[in-house]
């Protein structure tokens, strides 16, 4: 069968390739351009381990048809650290024990890298709300809402 | 297995496409037909899709309100004239399925999903299908019944009433997961009241049965009679009439039809679920 041509932005970077149809986003980024941040949880919309942002919006890469990113920029967390520096999200995870396992991390991440983008000052319902969709079976979840906030209020005192 | 992508401009192409294909399924957000395919759907040989605008359309200015079928539920929930559906659409997913999952494809969400739906089905709902001889309106209700048999037509639009008033119209979702999570049972009800009597009153249920579905033994027990007490036990009692609810990880189909009477008591008496 023939394969797609596809271009999208992957973390400010262009990227050209084909594609079978019928593949999701996940597997584009994981196998073809060894993007392995994010990860495959359940393959049905679930789980949350794949988020990525589109075009700013959170959204599952493993439901996302690659044809449908065409043109359109992919956010990774590969690529929100700027340099060596771990953006203000990565470093509050860390230092609040917010990753156990570390499998839903990449997702979570994400997810509230899509809140702190639109809303940088989120109430805590804000934070419970936006990471609604992605499920962690170690933490508990306190310590992931705890530094979403702490990174939060990081971002406000360096802004 | 990689599957043919068919990418079109006008719904109309789409549909036709659509209707010439029994291996053809339409993608729409991607939560329910990816899924499908990440599972090794061998059914699937051609995924379709349309471009076209007006599938993105919201339409509030008429006495019924028009939501194109690829409106998604993010969209919903920005959306301010659409506030009486944002309950409704907030209950769906997390933000990432939000921002995927569209009112066109809820209408094909097996239980436990489609929540969105159970809303349509009390607010006199109706859906546009595109066929080969152009639009055609079709009442909900008719179209669950046959959403099976309805392969190669191709839904571009929903519409809906009003509420009556704000009060009028209620939805819960019940989940065993805070903040939120599967239905156990959906429910939705809109009262209009006139002269202190319920007249019209629509009850809908979800995860009681394959798809959404009317609880009309409820209904009935609540025509023409003012919404008290002896009422509203009247309608609990008659909830689990004609319902068909399935075993699964968040239920047991014994547990649902348990306590389906308790939560339409709990939503119609306006009591904390």
């Amino acid at each position: 069968m023939a394969k797609t041509p596809l271009q999208f932005r992957h973390n400010g970077r262009d990227v050209a390739l084909f594609v079978d149809g019928g593949t999701n986003l996940l597997v584009v980024l994981r196998e073809m351009i060894s993007d392995v941040t994010p990860k495959f949880g359940c393959g049905q919309g679930g789980c949350g381990a794949c988020t990525v942002l589109i075009d700013g919006d959170a959204l599952l890469a493993c439901l996302t048809l690659a044809e449908a990113v065409e043109g359109r920029a992919v956010e990774t967390l590969d690529g929100i650290k700027t340099g060596p520096n771990l953006h203000p999200l990565q470093r509050a995870f860390a230092e609040g024990f917010a990753a156990q396992c570390g499998y839903c991390t990449p997702g979570m991440l994400m997810a509230a890298k899509a809140l702190l983008d639109k809303i940088p000052q989120p109430s805590r319902e804000q934070v419970v709300e936006a990471i609604s969709g992605n499920i962690c079976r170690c933490t508990g979840y306190e310590p992931i809402i705890n530094a979403v906030l702490a990174a939060a209020a990081s971002l406000r005192a360096s802004a | 297995m990689p599957v043919t992508v068919k990418t079109f401009q006008a719904v109309s192409e789409a549909a036709s496409a659509l209707s010439s294909d029994r291996a053809a399924r339409y993608l729409g957000g991607g939560t329910l037909v990816m899924r499908d395919l990440n599972e090794g759907d061998v059914s699937i040989a051609t995924v379709i899709r349309a471009t076209d605008r007006t599938l993105q359309s919201i339409d509030v200015a008429g006495a019924r309100i028009r939501i194109g079928a690829g409106v998604t539920f993010a969209r919903v929930l920005a959306e301010r004239d659409l506030a009486f559906l944002h309950p409704a659409a907030r209950s769906i997913g997390g933000p990432a399925v939000r921002n995927m999952g569209t009112v066109g494809g809820n209408l094909f969400a097996p239980a436990p999903f489609g929540d969105f739906t159970v809303a349509l089905l009390v607010l006199d709902g109706m859906v546009a299908l595109q066929g080969g001889f152009g639009v055609r309106d079709m009442p909900i209700e008719e179209f669950l019944q046959s959403r099976d048999r309805q392969a190669g037509a191709l839904v571009v639009a929903v519409s809906c009433i009003r509420p009556a008033s704000a009060d009028a119209f209620r939805y819960r979702k019940i989940a065993r997961i805070k903040p939120k999570g599967g239905s156990v049972i959906t429910l939705a009800a809109h009262l209009p009241q006139s002269g202190g009597r319920v007249t019209g009153a629509r009850i809908a249920l979800g995860s009681m049965a394959p798809t959404a579905v009317r609880a009309k033994a409820a209904e009935r027990a609540l025509e023409g009679r003012p919404l008290d007490a002896s009422a509203i036990s009247a309608a609990a009692a008659a909830a689990a009439e004609g319902t068909a609810p399935a075993d699964n990880s968040l239920a047991s189909a014994w547990y649902r039809r348990e306590v389906v009477g308790v939560h339409l008591r709990r939503l119609l008496s306006g009591q904390e679920s």
